[in-house]
């Protein structure tokens, strides 16, 4: 039974809101895509590190054209590739801004493949969050670098060819191997245990811009039912059946000062 | 300041960083790269932004970067490199981003040879980029106007947030002649309100060209539009010389207009009553002043170092009935004045006092 006295010590303790990076517009997303997911991980991370009000946010070309428009910071909009070039501009003459770009699979690891090369080789203090869904979503679902062998899009109607079109890249390996490099990792969107892992890494990868580390970069397996013409869960399925044997969910550089956050959390 | 010899190349880069560049990114090219190394020495010595980046597609979408963080923002390169970099030009073009860029021409097309050359004239002119916009373009004909119009470049890209190319050709970039620097500015304490800075106790800023609804861009194009305008308006810059009297005057600009000089004063000592008209600002082109002295003479002679670009906004400000003359030279050679001046005084004794009709080979322009 419920007193009077009971209720005046009920208080009000907010569990889940938008946050405060985060516009409060609707998106042009598909339903059951992850790049709300992502961008939200990366609001709450700019929330958590108290860095807003000095995060200059970089979009490219893709699906997220428009992150310009869902995140409370300045931003800016990118040639197609270009976003590492644009944000190595605006971090050498901004040093105390914290400058992440966003970028999909078509624009970091087709186009922008030298861009973002040599971002990581410069060891760039910059944040890149890369959106590797093995497809050029916005174009309407033509191969990608990433697309794997045998799946099917628009412009590989018969399944990708290794010996026509090669190995999907791997990008979060391959910018590893750079010295300038502090953090690259892969994630995936594909479950709730696997989005707070994706969250945790997004947060290493800001600190270890913050900390002055170097380059870092978190890959992100998300899903594209749009254009893999599936439902919205059985694409999620299909990251965790498909992709993630493909692209392993490592850790592929940590530097030694990122180490103590690692543990115990994979 | 004392007057010091100086290659052209040099005297862009200090030029720009007294002006108060204070980022430069750019990329290795013949015949412009003095102009890089010297950045790469005196960026850093002034505490300023230097990167030799990856590519020249890369060094124009940082300047992109930089200049949408509000700072004064360079490159620098020649013809090949000028065609990779238009992907960034047009972008800062559209999303009204002020920026400077030195085009120190060579032969083309193609990897072409690394000589002096006039060949981007339509190019930095007219298709600088997709889509509707035009950079503002100086020529400048000597060293010192080369450190005089780095200046004005970068007050121009401010004043009207646009794009601004300097076209210089080889021979700018690589000689060397007396010039005087002018002293270094300070630099600005505040960054412009619409920078890229961190939205901090304001709302974020959002530098952009995206528009996908046609009726808000149409609007874009519109405001682009009426800059241009305003600029076509206010900004024009030439130089006339012996123009008033003149039968003929010769158009050129840079070092064609330079070598073109030397013939227009050797014809004046015969008593040839011939004139020079150099457009400074390439875009807008000094239309309205050249008509006014198509209709007190009786003939131009285009000269340039290409296949005849000025030529057509000549022609389109002279109409067809009006006698029209080209001479150029290609490939990267330098025409002589000797070569300019037997044009022009054939012209002159077949065209123009002979009063014989304007035929097909006579006033309209024929190329030789």
């Amino acid at each position: 039974m419920v007193t009077a006295q009971m209720i005046d010590t009920i208080q009000e303790e907010v569990t889940y809101e938008r946050p405060s990076a985060l516009a409060d517009v609707h998106t042009h997303y598909c339903p059951g895509c992850t790049h709300g997911t992502a961008h939200r991980l990366v609001a709450e991370v700019i929330d958590e590190l108290s860095i807003q009000e000095r995060t200059i946010l970089v979009a490219s070309v893709g699906c997220s054209v428009f992150a310009f428009n869902y995140f409370n910071v300045d931003a800016c909009e990118a040639a197609h590739g270009r976003a590492p070039a644009m944000a190595t501009g605006l971090k050498r003459v901004n040093p105390e801004s914290v400058v992440f770009t966003y970028q999909g699979d078509g624009d970091l690891a087709s186009i922008g493949a030298a861009e973002i090369l040599h971002a990581a080789a410069r060891g760039e203090q910059i944040t890149v969050i890369f959106i590797n869904n093995a497809i050029y979503g916005m174009t309407g679902g033509q191969m990608a670098p990433t697309t794997l062998i045998g799946q099917t899009t628009t412009s590989s109607p018969f399944g990708r060819d290794d010996q026509q079109t090669g190995q999907p890249l791997h990008m979060a390996e391959l910018l590893a191997q750079l010295p300038g490099t502090a953090y690259s990792v892969r994630r995936s969107l594909h479950d709730a245990r696997h989005v707070i892992q994706a969250r945790r890494a997004i947060k290493t990868g800001f600190e270890a811009q913050l900390q002055g580390l170097g380059f870092s970069i978190v890959e992100l397996l998300s899903s594209c039912p749009t254009n893999w013409g599936m439902t919205p869960s059985e694409a999620l399925e299909w990251v965790a059946e498909k992709m993630v044997p493909v692209y392993p969910l490592e850790d592929f550089k940590v530097v030694e000062e990122l180490q103590g956050r690692r543990r115990g959390r994979r | 300041m004392p007057k010091q010899l100086l290659k052209g190349n040099v005297a862009f880069a200090e030029a720009a960083i007294r002006a108060g560049c204070e980022a430069y990114f750019g990329y290795p090219i013949t015949p412009q790269t003095e102009l890089l190394e010297h950045m790469s020495k005196r960026m850093i010595e002034l505490g300023r932004t230097f990167l030799q980046a990856e590519s020249e597609v890369a060094a124009i979408n940082m300047v992109y970067g930089a200049a949408a963080a509000g700072v004064r923002a360079m490159t620098s390169s020649s013809s090949p490199g000028i065609s990779l970099m238009q992907e960034g030009f047009s972008y800062i073009a559209g999303s009204e981003v002020p920026a400077v860029v030195v085009d120190v021409m060579r032969g083309g097309p193609g990897l072409g040879n690394i000589q002096p050359s006039q060949g981007d004239y339509n190019q930095v002119t007219k298709s600088a980029g997709h889509g509707d916009f035009h950079a503002l373009v100086l020529a400048p004909s000597t060293v010192q106007e080369a450190i005089d119009l780095m200046g004005a470049a970068f007050d121009l890209a401010d004043q009207y947030r646009t794009l601004v190319i300097v076209a210089a050709d080889g021979a700018i970039g690589q000689m060397m002649e007396p010039a005087e620097l002018p002293p270094m500015r300070p630099l600005p304490k505040r960054r412009p309100e619409w920078a890229l800075t961190g939205a901090s106790g304001r709302k974020p800023n959002i530098v952009n060209s995206l528009y996908l609804g046609a009726a808000k861009l149409e609007t874009v194009n519109q405001r682009l539009q009426e800059k241009l305008e305003r600029i076509e308006a206010n900004e024009i810059r030439y130089e006339a010389d012996g123009v008033e009297d003149a039968d003929l005057v010769v158009v050129a600009f840079g070092t064609a207009a330079r070598v073109a000089q030397t013939a227009v004063q050797s014809m004046r000592r015969d008593g040839l009553r011939v004139g020079l008209f150099r457009p400074i600002t390439l875009w807008p082109f000094p239309e309205r002043q050249l008509k006014a002295i198509a209709a007190r003479s009786k003939g131009f002679l285009v000269a340039e170092m290409n296949a005849g670009q000025m030529l057509q906004d000549v022609r389109a400000v002279t109409g067809s009935d009006f006698p029209v003359r080209f001479f150029g030279r290609m490939g990267g050679i330098i025409p002589m004045p000797e070569e300019i001046e037997q044009a022009a005084r054939e012209f002159l004794a077949q065209t123009l006092t002979a009063g014989a009709p304007a035929g097909p080979d006579g006033g309209n322009g024929s190329r030789r």
